[in-house]
């Protein structure tokens, strides 16, 4: 088991060195770090939207339903909404989704890849594939994971807001006051850490697991699968690291 | 040419290739045939470098291939064009962006003269109508001709097929060897054929090197591999009990002649 970690770590660390050469032609590049920026960035705002929704109007209802002293104002409620948010539920549970949607997409086009020669051809034409096909995606997804944090946190607060209004628990000036009460600009600072960190193991893993399939299909499925466990679980190691480090 | 010198490689315990030493002839349609399991994908695969041999030395034009640094071999491999079992077509491309993605890459000249280049090589394989189509929406022949028009859009050296005649029918696998044959004569490119298909030895094989059990069994002509006296290349060329007639046949007088294929095309 411990020789597997290894051999595993050092065939990624070899992935991540192989990435970096004189690309072919940087035009191409552009064009496929501009294709996986979007495939990654649009093609995850769907799931985005929905989860930090729900996800904004749940804290809410919990917090107050935790919240019952009459001692402790409402607005109460909507700082801890968006600390909660802003610390945890923006970048680790948007990423933990994330792994499911992008890190399975990145394994299995690059399982497909491999498995029907499609990277022997690039490699015969003389193309760098780790390069052209792995450095891309990890690009991608440094530029667009964290700008998907960023939307969640707001979409979750917001969500969070109308759950609170709609139900009666706070009223929409409160909430507001709440948002405005000791905001930490750290804080920011600190999600959008998690979401770059996150962003590198979500893609860099998933690639590390497509791009080194062997077998049929079945393969490809299990590689999918292995990359979004893997994933998972470095993302929750780098957040209790990072907020042992950080906070 | 390309010149195999010692050729060795194992995966674990199991030693594939023991030690292969052959020459590949410039401008003629070189094959490596041999039964499943023989070696001749891993052979094929050293010699392009997409494994690499434990020992032994692949040389192209007397240049030691496997001794190269990474960007020296990119400028080898810039040289060869390569025809894959399944095709290796890029499922999210259209067939004249598959045929263009070499040019592209490589920036081969204006988007016009590209273009120009594509069709020439698309209308080479009979394939101009399909330009527009996806890799899904083609047979597999069609799908064959595509890789090979891939292949010779940057005017290779050297052009190697794995398996050109798996999954097609006996027709179709007969123009794809037509083609590849036409295509090394045209552009003179040394071709190497790795296949299992006898159709293919006799109709388009110049120099042909029979792999058994990861070891160089014959190597000759297709002319002399009728009249071979190798009894392990006689039971693969003869394996079925049709050809076993056959291998009786080649005793007549006819075979003898150098022209017996006319001959038997046009019976006396």
């Amino acid at each position: 088991m411990e020789f597997r970690f290894f051999y595993h770590f050092g065939s990624y660390l070899l992935m991540l060195k192989g990435m970096f050469s004189k690309p072919e032609n940087p035009r191409m590049y552009w064009k496929q770090l501009m294709q996986q920026s979007v495939d990654i960035g649009i093609g995850s705002l769907g799931i985005v939207f929905i989860i930090s929704l729900f996800m904004g109007g749940v804290t809410t209802l919990q917090t107050a339903y935790q919240l019952v002293s009459p001692i402790i104002p409402k607005a109460t409620i909507a700082q801890i909404v968006r600390d909660t948010i802003i610390l945890e539920f923006a970048p680790t549970l948007t990423s933990i989704v994330l792994a499911g949607v992008v890190g399975s997409k990145i394994a299995s086009e690059l399982g497909n890849m491999r498995i029907s020669e499609q990277i022997d051809a690039l490699e015969i034409m003389g193309i760098n594939t780790k390069g052209y096909l792995v450095l891309p995606k990890i690009l991608g997804a440094l530029l667009m994971i964290p700008c998907l944090v960023v939307i969640a946190g707001f979409l979750g607060i917001w969500g969070g807001k109308v759950a609170g209004v709609m139900a009666g628990i706070i009223s929409n000036d409160e909430f507001m006051k709440g948002l405005r009460q000791e905001l930490r600009i750290y804080n920011i600072f600190f999600a959008l850490s998690k979401s770059y960190t996150f962003a590198f193991i979500i893609s860099s893993v998933s690639a590390y697991y497509g791009y080194n399939v062997k077998g049929g299909a079945l393969e490809i499925g299990k590689a999918s699968t292995t990359a979004v466990v893997v994933s998972c679980v470095l993302i929750l190691f780098a957040d209790y690291a990072l907020s042992a480090i950080l906070l | 040419m390309i010149e195999l010198q010692d050729i060795k490689k194992g995966f674990g315990d199991k030693q594939v290739l023991k030690g292969v030493s052959a020459t590949m002839e410039a401008g003629k349609v070189n094959l490596i045939i041999g039964a499943s399991g023989s070696g001749k994908t891993v052979l094929m695969k050293c010699i392009v470098g997409l494994i690499t041999a434990d020992s032994g030395k692949v040389l192209y034009n007397n240049q030691d291939f496997t001794a190269m640094n990474e960007q020296d071999k990119k400028s080898i491999r810039q040289e060869i064009g390569m025809l894959f079992q399944g095709s290796a077509l890029f499922d999210s491309m259209t067939v004249e962006q598959n045929v263009m993605f070499p040019l592209d890459m490589f920036g081969v000249g204006s988007y016009r003269e590209k273009k120009k280049r594509v069709l020439e090589c698309l209308d080479r394989v009979n394939l101009k109508d399909a330009a527009r189509k996806y890799p899904a929406e083609i047979s597999g022949g069609m799908k064959k001709r595509v890789g090979i028009a891939r292949a010779i859009v940057l005017n290779p050296k050297y052009l190697f097929c794995d398996e050109p005649n798996s999954g097609l029918d006996p027709q179709t696998s007969l123009l794809i060897d037509k083609l590849i044959k036409e295509l090394t004569l045209e552009y003179n490119i040394t071709t190497v054929i790795n296949t299992h298909d006898m159709n293919t030895v006799m109709e388009s094989g110049d120099h042909i090197i029979y792999m058994f059990e990861g070891l160089k069994q014959w190597e000759g002509s297709n002319e002399e591999i009728i009249f071979a006296k190798d009894e392990r290349l006689n039971d693969f060329i003869f394996a079925s009990d049709f050809l076993r007639d056959a291998k009786e046949m080649r005793q007549m007088e006819i075979f003898r002649d150098k022209n017996w294929r006319d001959r038997l095309k046009k019976p006396e």
